[in-house]
């Protein structure tokens, strides 16, 4: 299968006063068309800055400094003004974490659709309204006629992003980046966007990138999974590779500190630590300092030499304790 | 969430759809905005309606009732002329409303543009504006008032065309300054990941966000230019005599203040009221316009 995006090296630093802070350092991560990946991480780790680099979104002081980026084979990095503002919307669109703030609040929800059509098709004004309820009432906007007028104040936080869903897929784009689409939202609604994006991106063939720290988020919804930590991929592989066998510490880490439902038997396990100053980030290993794995095998090399991403197509790792690492 | 979705509609039922709907409403219950409504639509009533519903002629000289104090005949009595003060305060307000409307209009356009231009263009666009916007300001507001009438030549038009350009710093200073915030916004950022490009966004979603802002401001900058302006009349550099502009009325007036007080009074109070009406009006209308209030 051929990539949709492919994304080789990326390297997205900042130059703040403090120094160099390396968000994104090495990243290598593909989309295929009508797939859903998953990227996984604590805050920080860099799976956000990855998803704003992947249409270029990133504003100095932050810089895109190496890598590659490539939509259906076109080189995204050399694109211009131009290009980049029919890529964004038309092929690619995004969705964020609140979606109150990213709707404009002096705009009716339905203009907002129509704004869309109005700059990339050529359709009239009639046309543009009937496909914005259409979509109003694709995502589950009741009474989609008379909401097509409503302000974004008066909708709430589920419904909003309903609408940004709307507005994201209103040109159904091949991808669709979506950051934290339920973190600001109430755990019920949560289940319900989520049902929606599947759905959504299930029915127009668009491929689904899935920023989020929830890891029950990602088994609802991923076929691929990527685990990034302190601006790397630690490990990649399919969502049931992933949660069956996972290869990394950190990975582990992450899934025996997700609750489990009925399970009150012990305290839910915690990895010790928090993630590495992105100003002072290990040469070696970056998880070394917080890996009770290297601890208890008593290993020197994590602490000596960064581990390289290695193994097959289906599932990587980057740690010397996988199989075959050392 | 479905029923509380179900109440929402029913609440909001068609006729509240739009916010200049709902912000009118706000407007007439608030008891400031009632009462400089009341003054504000008076002056526009008797600007627009001229002189057939005036008591006398503006113009009309009567020597024999010369310097006559109120009564119900003259209601503010006459002038040194023997014209009629109450027709020619009311017939002054067409003034008064075109020097703050123009003025205004003056220096919300050229503010506007310049403050978009410094928020959204480039660092350099940003720079000379500014520094020219702050050596406009740099300057006192009277001598560069003076200043602009000096090279144009003194008249009504001259004097409004100076408040407004002597406005225009402000307003750029606002709107570069919400431009700036606003950039920032997330929707904004949104926007861009939705593909839409630089103008877009500068005229389509950051402009309509500060709209509100702007009329803020204009209704406090409004009362400013009408002052500024029958200052300018009263220092001979605005509107000329025989025409009844409240500023150039007060300065043959002010011949008369131990003799005649009512000459000084009729045109002072009209200017002191009309401000103050256009004041009130302004915080009303703050009130009414703040976004918090807005979405209650």
């Amino acid at each position: 299968m051929t990539a949709l995006l492919e994304i080789k090296g990326l390297k997205t630093h900042f130059r703040t006063e403090d120094g160099v802070i390396r968000a994104v350092d090495g990243v290598d991560l593909h989309v295929n068309e009508g797939e859903v990946l998953g990227i996984v991480g604590e805050s920080g780790s860099g799976k956000t800055i990855t998803a704003l680099s992947a249409i270029r979104l990133i504003d100095s002081p932050g810089e895109i400094v190496a890598g590659s980026i490539r939509y259906e084979g076109r080189d995204v990095l050399a694109m211009s003004k131009n290009e980049l503002t029919e890529l964004r919307g038309d092929r690619i669109s995004m969705i964020f974490q609140q979606p109150r703030v990213c709707l404009n609040p002096v705009l009716q929800i339905g203009r907002q659709i129509t704004e869309l059509f109005d700059q990339h098709r050529d359709i009239s004004e009639a046309e543009a309204r009937e496909n914005a309820i259409n979509l109003l009432t694709s995502v589950g906007i009741p009474e989609a006629e008379k909401r097509f007028a409503f302000y974004p104040h008066e909708l709430s936080g589920g419904q909003a992003q309903r609408v940004m869903i709307a507005i994201a897929l209103a040109l159904s784009p091949r991808l669709l980046i979506a950051d934290e689409p339920t973190t600001a939202l109430d755990v019920t609604i949560q289940a319900q966007i989520i049902e929606l994006l599947k759905d959504m991106c299930r029915d127009l063939g668009t491929a689904l990138i899935l920023v989020t720290h929830d890891l029950g988020v990602i088994a609802e919804i991923a076929d691929r999974v990527a685990v990034m930590y302190a601006g790397q991929i630690v490990e990649e592989a399919d969502v049931y590779t992933l949660f069956e066998n996972p290869q990394h510490p950190y990975t582990r880490g992450l899934l025996t500190s997700m609750p489990v439902l009925g399970n009150r038997t012990g305290r839910l396990s915690a990895i010790p630590g928090s993630i590495p100053k992105p100003s002072d980030i290990p040469a070696a290993c970056r998880f070394a300092p917080r890996c009770v794995e290297r601890v208890a095998r008593e290993l020197t090399i994590c602490e000596q030499r960064e581990p390289q991403i290695m193994g097959s197509e289906d599932h990587r790792v980057r740690c010397w304790l996988a199989e075959g690492a050392v | 969430m479905a029923t509380t979705m179900h109440e929402r509609g029913e609440t909001f039922s068609t006729p509240e759809r739009s916010n200049f709907a709902r912000a009118m409403r706000r407007l007439l219950r608030h008891r400031s905005g009632q009462i400089g409504g009341v003054v504000v639509l008076t002056l526009v009533f008797f600007a627009l309606a001229g002189e057939s519903v005036l008591p006398y002629e503006t113009l009309a000289i009567d020597p024999i009732n010369r310097l006559q104090p109120p009564s119900l005949e003259h209601f503010f009595g006459t002038d040194e002329l023997g014209r009629d003060l109450f027709s020619r305060i009311l017939y002054g307000s067409r003034y008064t409303l075109m020097i703050g409307l123009v003025s205004t209009a003056i220096a919300a356009t050229g503010g506007i543009t310049l403050g978009l231009l410094a928020g959204g263009g480039g660092k350099l666009a940003d720079m000379l504006i500014m520094r020219v916007v702050d050596v406009l300001l740099a300057f006192p507001y009277i001598l560069l008032l003076l200043a602009i009438i000096a090279i144009l030549g003194p008249s009504l038009w001259t004097s409004m065309f100076a408040v407004g350009v002597a406005g225009i710093p402000g307003y750029a200073r606002l709107i570069r300054g919400e431009v700036l915030a606003l950039k920032e916004a997330e929707f904004v950022e949104a926007m861009r990941a939705l593909g839409a490009g630089h103008l877009r966004i500068l005229f389509g979603t950051i402009l309509p966000n500060v709209t509100s802002q702007m009329v803020i401001y204009a209704s406090f900058t409004i009362p400013l230019a009408v002052l500024a302006a029958a200052a300018l009349s009263f220092l001979g550099l605005g509107a000329q005599p025989p025409a009844p502009e409240w500023g150039a009325m007060l300065v043959d007036a002010r011949t008369f203040l131990r003799t005649a007080w009512w000459v000084v009074a009729a045109p002072g109070m009209a200017i002191f009221i009309s401000i103050l009406g256009m004041n009130l009006f302004g915080n009303a209308l703050r009130d009414v316009l703040d976004p918090k209030e807005m979405s209650k």
